[in-house]
């Protein structure tokens, strides 16, 4: 008896030892954007489902993160929710690893209102200055005369970071109140009808009693919609990033599978269910000569 | 054999006192010594004295947190005072005022308030106190030092209660009995006998909720809106020290000016917390000798 339970455990501790380096050969690592991790870790569950035996693990850990350890070659595939920086690439190169990108879907920041409050397009310089401080009276953007109250993000999220690279292009106001994430922003807007605040669309779309501002990129532009799918992909809406992944050289085998998996209708599918944007057409075309994918 | 079971008691009992102070000083110390590099690149003066906090700018990091020492210190005074009164008021309607059965329930019920989260406490500020907050005061939003010191005086109330009533109830029967001997009525021998009597236990209790309520973090994170800029009364969000440590050290990268400042914002709190331990010692103490 024990002896037949000694031997069975042999055996499966043998199979365990014999197919871990097969296992390990046959892995995708992919690490990096918080942003991220939900939609492509979806995209993997789907993907397993559809080829047996083949295995994606997706972690988090912030875009920095991801692209360090595709440096340091710990994984086959980095998420980044922003572009690589110069710094990155050189030290990248350095260690014999040449980023390439493939853009797998845009995430839209979103700027909403209250319901009640009246006003429904913005100009991204005003958006700027009512953030920054300097218009604190919805009256001076066509609103109803009544204070301003500002909602964003802490310090430590990418999206506080970007709103400032890309709509301040400064510092925000001192009375901005700092929410402890995206969805207290929502609570916060749609119970004070003076509030503004910055989400991502998925957000934006699941919410009641919030209105979805327009945008238009200067004075007299066009004022598009980012709930309007047809706006985004002819590139009409300004708050816009790319979510990129990065690997080393040119795709190939399982890498390449697994990356053209995402950017299939399949794929794009679980991008815009999971609140984000496909892959406009301009990227199509950079991902194929770029990746081959 | 007893006198050696004796020595090694007292062995015991001398060395876990030198495992508290030494733990002590030893956060006193990693304090100073991750603190001082800050002050290579930013003035004691513009730390301390100037409103603005901006490390990561986009133009000028700044590093001035007077407007974080004033919100801490609001929100903590705003808690005592609605905290101390409450306290003391429901402890001596325990020991004094209740029905054994009431205070039966009201005890433990009491002991589960001091065990909510105080993530859960945030929570609620965000969807009850708040909206409320705004309401009553006309205000678009209710994320501001009210609603910050509503909830840490929920916080810190289980401690002062408990507290409290331990030191009514240790107050002399004979004390009591002589109040009500001369023809005094339960209130007059209740404020005027048992809580000069027992003050110096209250006092400790509401320093002890004190230093809850200096301390918190998540809760005040959450509810008080966390914008930098000063705060101009009551009604304006605050942004406390314990909060920016909170938002701050998780994203900040090591060993930069922005790092050691913030263990300097933590030298700081520890040195405000210690000077009010010191004080309320000193006030205990004088207290006592005049009851006595």
């Amino acid at each position: 008896m024990f002896r037949k339970t000694a031997k069975m455990l042999g055996v499966l501790i043998l199979s365990v030892v014999v197919s871990l380096p097969a296992l390990s050969q046959e892995m995708v690592q992919v690490r990096g954007s918080d942003t991220m991790v939900n939609v492509v870790q979806r995209m993997a569950e789907v993907y397993m489902q559809n080829n047996p035996g083949r295995y994606i693990a997706v972690t988090g850990g912030g875009s920095g993160t991801g692209i360090a350890a595709i440096t340091n070659k710990t994984v086959d595939i980095a998420n980044a929710s922003r572009d690589i920086r110069q710094q990155e690439i050189i030290r990248a190169r350095n260690s014999g690893v040449e980023p390439t990108r493939v853009v797998i879907g845009m995430d839209c920041i979103t700027v909403v209102v209250n319901g009640d409050n009246n006003v429904d397009r913005l100009t991204v310089a005003q958006l700027g200055a009512i953030f920054r401080g300097e218009i604190t009276n919805w009256k001076d953007v066509g609103g109803a005369d009544m204070p301003i109250t500002l909602y964003g993000r802490q310090s430590n999220s990418g999206t506080f970071v970007f709103f400032r690279d890309v709509v301040l292009k400064g510092d925000y106001s001192d009375r901005m109140n700092r929410m402890n994430g995206t969805s207290q922003i929502v609570e916060a807007v749609r119970a004070d009808r003076t509030g503004i605040g910055y989400i991502g669309l998925g957000h934006a779309r699941a919410a009641r009693g919030l209105r979805v501002v327009r945008l238009a990129l200067r004075e007299g532009g066009e004022y598009a919609d980012p709930t309007n799918p047809a706006h985004i992909a002819e590139g009409k809406y300004p708050i816009i990033r790319t979510l990129n992944q990065y690997i080393d050289g040119m795709p190939e085998g399982r890498i390449k599978d697994f990356l053209s998996f995402e950017v299939s209708p399949e794929g794009q599918k679980i991008m815009s269910e999971m609140g984000f944007v496909p892959i406009p057409s301009e990227y199509v075309e950079y991902n194929r000569t770029n990746a081959g994918v | 054999m007893a006198r050696i079971k004796e020595n090694m008691i007292h062995g015991l009992f001398f060395l876990n006192g030198l495992v508290v102070v030494g733990v002590l000083c030893g956060i006193f110390a990693i304090l100073v010594f991750t603190a001082a590099p800050a002050f290579k690149e930013i003035s004691i003066v513009e730390f301390l004295a100037t409103v603005r906090w901006n490390p990561t700018s986009y133009y000028k990091p700044s590093y001035g947190i007077l407007s974080m020492i004033v919100s801490s210190l609001m929100v903590t005074i705003g808690a005592l005072t609605i905290a101390v009164p409450l306290g003391i008021g429901t402890a001596a309607y325990l020991t004094d005022v209740a029905s054994p059965r009431v205070r039966e329930v009201a005890k433990p019920v009491i002991e589960i308030l001091a065990g909510i989260p105080s993530v859960v406490l945030g929570f609620l500020g965000i969807v009850l106190v708040g909206p409320i907050i705004a309401r009553v005061f006309g205000l678009p939003n209710g994320l501001n030092a009210i609603n910050g010191s509503v909830l840490l005086a929920v916080m810190a109330l289980p401690t002062i209660i408990s507290l409290s009533e331990d030191a009514l109830n240790s107050v002399p029967r004979s004390f009591t009995e002589a109040s009500y001997a001369v023809g005094a009525t339960k209130w007059q021998t209740v404020v005027r006998v048992k809580i000069p009597a027992a003050i110096s236990g209250i006092f400790a209790s509401c320093m002890l909720g004190m230093g809850r309520a200096v301390g918190e973090t998540m809760t005040v994170l959450m509810a008080t809106g966390c914008a930098p800029a000063m705060p101009r009364n009551f009604l304006d969000p605050v942004r406390t020290m314990t909060a920016s440590i909170a938002i701050e050290l998780g994203e900040v990268p090591y060993y930069t000016t922005h790092y050691y400042a913030l263990f300097g914002i933590g030298l700081v709190l520890f040195v405000i917390t210690f000077l009010i331990n010191m004080a309320a010692d000193a006030v205990l103490n004088k207290y006592q000798v005049k009851v006595r």
